[in-house]
């Protein structure tokens, strides 16, 4: 059996983001880029499951520019069987990222197909429903327990009321949330390891997937206003009166 | 136009959103037609009622929407789409699980997470954890948006009921998912999405045991409990409590940190309070930087002299 996990290069989350100097876009130059951490935590689920015999073969794959492949060698470091790169420069919105990975889960027929809840850049939270929908595969979204039975999954799944147990039959998608688990981390004999595994390129065109243009154009993009800095109080005496007489909010 | 307005509820009560989400609503262009899949859920279309812009409730009242899967609600949601030119839900882990599954299977992009409706197919959202804001123009035939109940104050609404259209289930269920249970959290508290006052606690508190003061302060003001992720993820409270770019997103009137030290991620969740006070040991706390008012010092000595201040009045 085999699970397609899907790993997204994105801005490292722990770095300040700014804007182009004419405020058209993002500015990622020169900033350290990571896998998406959510993604992280998907390939360790399906790494885990293939240490307990579950499932035979990992594959991660990653939509992108070349510059992907790296975040392809860190899931082959961490233990990923081959990986995959679909390469393209177009601009790759939800939809579009949906029906190409549709679209290669047709050619490979992995039963399980692991993506992260949200890339933490675009912040969509889409692709992994996106792609159960167009598969007509039943989804786990937002899991944070994941137990694999013959031919069925046990997910629970974190929901804003506490948590939701599903059984779903494969093939399946699942997309995982911050506590499925603690990814480990690659290891110096794993990362030159990870070069002599499989790394293949694929195109859109191979897989037959149009790239049509996004129904929608992004107007603008700017910096919300920050929040002011206040001030330091010294007692709790101070606080409640400012809060009762300035803030007025008690 | 004709909007239709998918209705988060537990078959017993409205989810607090449902009124934000109406007056989100109001601001498009078009008529709207309220969505209840439940079961015997009936009585809660009463609190519809008619204005200008309200038409109708869809009421789809089955036994297998008891617990609605996200496979059957977004097989409904396509079916009935193709009439409507917005289709709305919010940006609850409800709305998120179902809305991106129907549009695919419709063909369509779609929008999460909208704060503000500027027109008819221009809408802004936050990107990169809320540090931030697209504004898109969505060229959809069908818009299909989920909205951020924080960013729109809700309806009030009085009246005559809307008139309640009933269907009748027209979903063949496959049953290749199944719903097993759920662990609900009991809440004793005002919900984190409507609360006026939150108390948020983070890895300073250290246990489970020394959690309960933010408890305590939480009902000396009659406020929610919320969390940080460290919080937690450390299982000093259930991951419904967590705030932030992956949890909930509020904006009370007043917001109290307690041991959090205010990463980005956190911050995503609550910037937009109206009144954020920080109490942290560490002078360098990011936390500060936003806060209308900070306390410098241990929380152990801070918070139960706060508690019992607030006994004096
Ligand atoms: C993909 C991703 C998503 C994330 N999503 C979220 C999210 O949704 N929400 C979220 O909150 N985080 C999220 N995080 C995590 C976030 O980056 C921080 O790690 C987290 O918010 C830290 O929690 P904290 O402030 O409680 O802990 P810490 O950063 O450890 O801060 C604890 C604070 O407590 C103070 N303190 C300790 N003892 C005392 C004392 N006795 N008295 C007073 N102060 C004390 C310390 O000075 C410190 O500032 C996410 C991270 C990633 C990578
Ligand atoms: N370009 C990409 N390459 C690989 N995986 C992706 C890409 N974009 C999105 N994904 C996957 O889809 C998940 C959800 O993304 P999103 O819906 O954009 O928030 C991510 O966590 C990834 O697992």
């Amino acid at each position: 059996m085999k699970a397609l996990v899907a790993v997204k290069r994105v801005v490292d989350p722990y770095v300040k983001i700014h804007l182009k100097p004419d405020g058209s876009a993002v500015d990622l130059n020169s900033l350290k880029m990571v896998m998406n951490p959510f993604d992280e935590i998907a390939l360790e689920e399906a790494l885990r499951l293939r240490e307990q015999g579950k499932i035979q073969e990992v594959i991660a794959v990653s939509l992108g520019s070349v510059a992907s492949q790296e975040t392809l060698r860190h899931a082959l470091a961490l233990g990923a069987d081959s990986a995959i790169l679909i390469q393209t420069d177009a601009w790759l919105y939800p939809l579009i990222t949906a029906k190409l990975l549709a679209a290669l889960a047709g050619q490979l027929s992995p039963q399980l197909i692991m993506l992260g809840k949200q890339a933490i850049d675009s912040d969509n939270n889409q692709v992994g429903q996106m792609l159960a929908g167009l598969l007509n595969w039943p989804q786990g979204t937002f899991v944070s327990r994941v137990t694999m039975e013959a031919d069925r999954l046990v997910v629970k799944r974190e929901i804003d009321t506490g948590l939701e147990t599903l059984s779903l039959q494969l093939p399946a998608v699942l997309t995982s949330d911050l506590r499925l688990n603690t990814p480990r981390y690659a290891t110096l004999p794993n990362i030159v390891k990870a070069k002599q595994k499989p790394l293949s390129v694929m195109t859109p065109e191979q897989l037959q997937v149009v790239m049509e243009a996004p129904h929608y154009e992004v107007i603008k993009v700017e910096m919300p206003r920050a929040r002011k800095s206040g001030v330091k109080l010294n007692s709790v005496a101070e606080l409640i009166e400012k809060l009762k007489t300035e803030a007025k909010v008690l | 136009m004709k909007t239709l307005l998918i209705v988060e509820h537990n078959n017993e009560s409205l989810n607090a959103s449902t009124f934000s989400m109406l007056s989100a609503a109001m601001l498009l262009p078009s008529i709207i037609t309220v969505l209840i899949a439940g079961s015997q859920c009936e009585p809660l279309t009463a609190f519809f009622k008619k204005n200008e812009k309200i038409e109708k409730v869809i009421l789809l009242d089955s036994p297998d929407y008891q617990t609605p899967l996200a496979e059957d609600l977004a097989a409904l949601i396509v079916k009935l789409a193709p009439e409507y030119d917005y289709v709305l839900a919010p940006a609850s882990t409800f709305g998120k699980n179902i809305l991106p599954r129907a549009a695919a299977i419709l063909g369509l992009s779609m929008l999460s997470d909208v704060l503000h409706i500027h027109e008819a197919d221009l809408f802004t959202r936050p990107i990169y954890a809320g540090n931030v804001l697209e504004t898109v123009r969505l060229k959809e035939k069908i818009k299909f948006l989920t909205l951020r109940p924080s960013s729109f104050s809700p309806m009030s609404m009085q009246g005559e009921a809307v008139p309640v259209e009933k269907i009748a289930d027209p979903i063949v269920h496959e049953r290749r998912a199944q719903f097993i249970d759920h662990e609900l959290t009991v809440y004793s508290r005002p919900e984190l999405q409507s609360a006026r006052t939150i108390i948020a606690g983070g890895r300073g508190l250290q246990n489970k045991e020394n959690f309960k003061l933010i408890e305590q302060l939480a009902d000396k003001l009659g406020a929610a409990v919320g969390a940080s992720r460290a919080a937690v993820d450390a299982g000093f409270i259930s991951n419904d409590f967590q705030i932030g770019q992956t949890g909930k997103v509020v904006a009370p009137d007043l917001y109290i940190a307690v041991g959090i030290s205010g990463a980005i991620q956190h911050l995503a969740g609550m910037k937009n309070s109206k009144v954020v006070v920080a109490i942290n040991k560490d002078p360098d706390a990011p936390i500060f930087q936003g806060a209308d008012y900070g306390l410098v010092g241990d929380l152990f000595e801070i918070v139960p002299q706060l508690i019992a201040e607030l006994d004096k009045d």
